[in-house]
């Protein structure tokens, strides 16, 4: 190991270099690498097989021309929103109500928290199973699901997409807003109960502005969550029906391993990582690095 | 931590009370469905539907999924989930230690590069990544699942552990430079032992990507030989999607694990669903 060349007080040695150079060396080739190579590659034309050849910008102009991709960025972020508005008021109630002391509400908590336990994969394949027309919850309650069909059109499968999302995702916003609400300062609630406050105005005026910075928090994760959701649509709705659900993480999945334009696929990929990249910058100036902490949970 | 405790009872908030119920229906009744189908027969299931109490409750779900090669599946998993967990181990905290400690310019500019690779979501990656691991001949070998999944959650894991190992104080170390500590000795004997609340976290979280792991699999294998538990529940959905009660069980049996570590562990999942150092 190499010594510092300027120790501290008391011959204090601090770590070199090499003991960082595994993790980077390993990190640079299976991520930054492949980062640089969907670059390149967005400007070949490549079937998997063989070897990629140069192909200029005909994969940009394809992408420029193809009403697919922009439908699939305004379905990512319509997604992405219906999330946002779906979950936040739910896990943002659940967690404060949670986040109070009765034997109940830690039962119930215990329960609200087991779809996080399931992967995406396993609770895309669930749902598929539940609103199967034939035999799962649609053909026992028709007064609530029409005619049961509801991946077969265009507003029944977002919805699906969007409640599915929010069934997984909700337990843990709903925990980040727990314990947050349980570090609110009980002085707080003491001196607006003085004042005569009842609970809807304490919940207002005093919970809600203690909130703020979870608020963005939750909000970031649930956006990078919404962006890069991809088991959902290829279990429930392979992007059908039509191309009326194909997000753009989807798209690119399709583009490559199913139409074998991996060159096409590149293109889309790189188009994401720009979007990813700016949404998380933007979210990063708006709060801190805290709120990246946890930014890995759609990955 | 008491909530606005008020002076005498406090009121029940009954309209709270009635969110929180509808919440556990829609919750709970899912997951009932899911539970009690698997205890069905297949005809059962197609005569009664899956709101009933079936007749006769059997395990034979159970018994057909393990021997249909979701017990395989698991075994891979497994092998996956532990290969990845073993690499994180490795490589993070020397790195978070150098972060924590070195004053060099360059050191931050790698963590600040670890920071920009949080941003970068897996599926941006999977056609070079297709590429590189077909060329490296690890196409459809556990190995090439393996290596970009414990990547991908280096960036997260490296920001859990640099923030469990900040907490340790200044005094600490110079402690231990007094009796003339080699950087390696400070690292096993006093960082590694005062962040094990860290340690555990990145543990956590790197077995639930690669327990969960679904994109990597699906574009890097494709024999039932390195089928992993999620690939193995996508292609029986495709395959033999009417026959929920099996299907499901093989969900049951892919949350089971998860379903232990969070009886005996929870604190501990929790903070790495989360990704949160060890606060």
């Amino acid at each position: 190991m190499t010594r510092s060349p300027a120790p501290g007080p008391a011959g204090l040695t601090r770590p070199g270099l090499l003991w960082a150079l595994p993790a980077t060396a390993f990190f640079a080739a299976f991520a930054l690498v492949p980062l640089a190579l969907v670059a390149v590659l967005s400007f070949t034309t490549w079937n998997g097989v063989g070897a990629p050849r140069a192909a200029g910008l005909t994969n940009w102009t394809a992408l420029l021309h193809d009403p697919v991709m922009l439908k699939s960025l305004w379905l990512s972020a319509l997604l992405t929103l219906l999330g946002v508005l779906l979950q936040t008021p739910i896990s943002l109630l659940l967690g404060v109500w949670a986040a109070g002391h009765q034997r109940n509400r830690a039962i119930l908590s215990a329960i609200y928290f087991v779809p996080l336990l399931l992967s995406a994969t396993a609770v895309s394949v669930l749902w598929r199973a539940l609103l199967d027309p034939n035999f799962g919850l649609p053909a026992q309650a028709p007064w609530l699901f029409g005619d049961g069909n509801l991946l077969g059109s265009r507003d029944g499968a977002i919805g699906v997409l969007a409640f599915v999302g929010a069934w997984q995702w909700t337990p843990l916003h709903t925990l980040i807003y727990q314990g947050s609400a349980r570090a609110v300062p009980p002085v707080l609630y003491q001196a607006a109960a003085i004042d005569g406050a009842g609970r809807a105005r304490q919940f207002w005026h005093v919970t809600l502005p203690q909130l703020r910075t979870t608020m963005v928090t939750s909000t970031v994760l649930m956006v990078v969550g919404g962006l890069t959701t991809f088991d959902t649509v290829l279990i429930l709705t392979q992007g059908g029906p039509g191309t009326e659900t194909t997000i753009s993480a989807y798209y690119m999945y399709q583009q490559g391993f199913k139409n074998f334009d991996f060159g096409g696929a590149s293109a889309i990929a790189l188009v994401l990582v720009l979007v990813a990249t700016v949404v998380s910058l933007a979210m990063v100036r708006l709060s801190g690095y805290d709120a990246m902490r946890a930014g890995a949970e759609g990955i | 931590m008491a909530r606005h405790r008020t002076r005498g009872p406090v009121r029940p908030n009954y309209l709270a009370g009635l969110g929180s119920l509808v919440w556990l229906g829609v919750v709970g009744l899912p997951l009932y469905v899911l539970l009690i189908t698997t205890l069905r027969t297949q005809s059962d299931y197609s005569t009664n539907g899956p709101l009933t109490f079936p007749k006769r409750l059997t395990l034979g779900n159970y018994a057909d999924a393990l021997s249909n090669g979701f017990g395989q599946d698991l075994v891979n998993t497994c092998t996956v989930t532990v290969s990845v967990v073993a690499l994180v181990l490795l490589l993070v905290p020397p790195l978070a230690y150098t972060i924590v400690r070195s004053r060099r310019r360059s050191v931050r500019t790698v963590f600040r590069v670890f920071l920009l690779g949080l941003a970068v979501p897996a599926q941006a990656v999977i056609v070079p990544m297709f590429y590189l691991i077909s060329k490296a001949g690890l196409y459809d070998d556990l190995t090439g699942v393996v290596l970009p999944t414990a990547a991908f959650s280096l960036p997260i894991c490296t920001l859990i552990l640099t923030g469990a190992m900040r907490d340790i104080t200044p005094e600490l170390y110079e402690a231990m430079a007094v009796d003339g500590a080699s950087p390696w000795r400070v690292f096993w004997q006093l960082v590694l032992p005062l962040s094990k609340g860290g340690l555990s976290t990145i543990v956590v979280f790197a077995s639930l990507q690669a327990w969960n792991g679904f994109l990597f699999p699906l574009v890097l294998t494709q024999s039932d030989s390195t089928k992993v538990i999620t690939l193995g529940l996508y292609s029986f959905q495709t395959e033999h999607g009417v026959d929920a009660p099996g299907l499901l069980s093989a969900v049951v049996l892919s949350m089971l694990p998860v379903l232990g570590v969070y009886l005996f562990a929870r604190r501990a999942l929790v903070q790495g669903l989360m990704g949160v150092g060890g606060k």
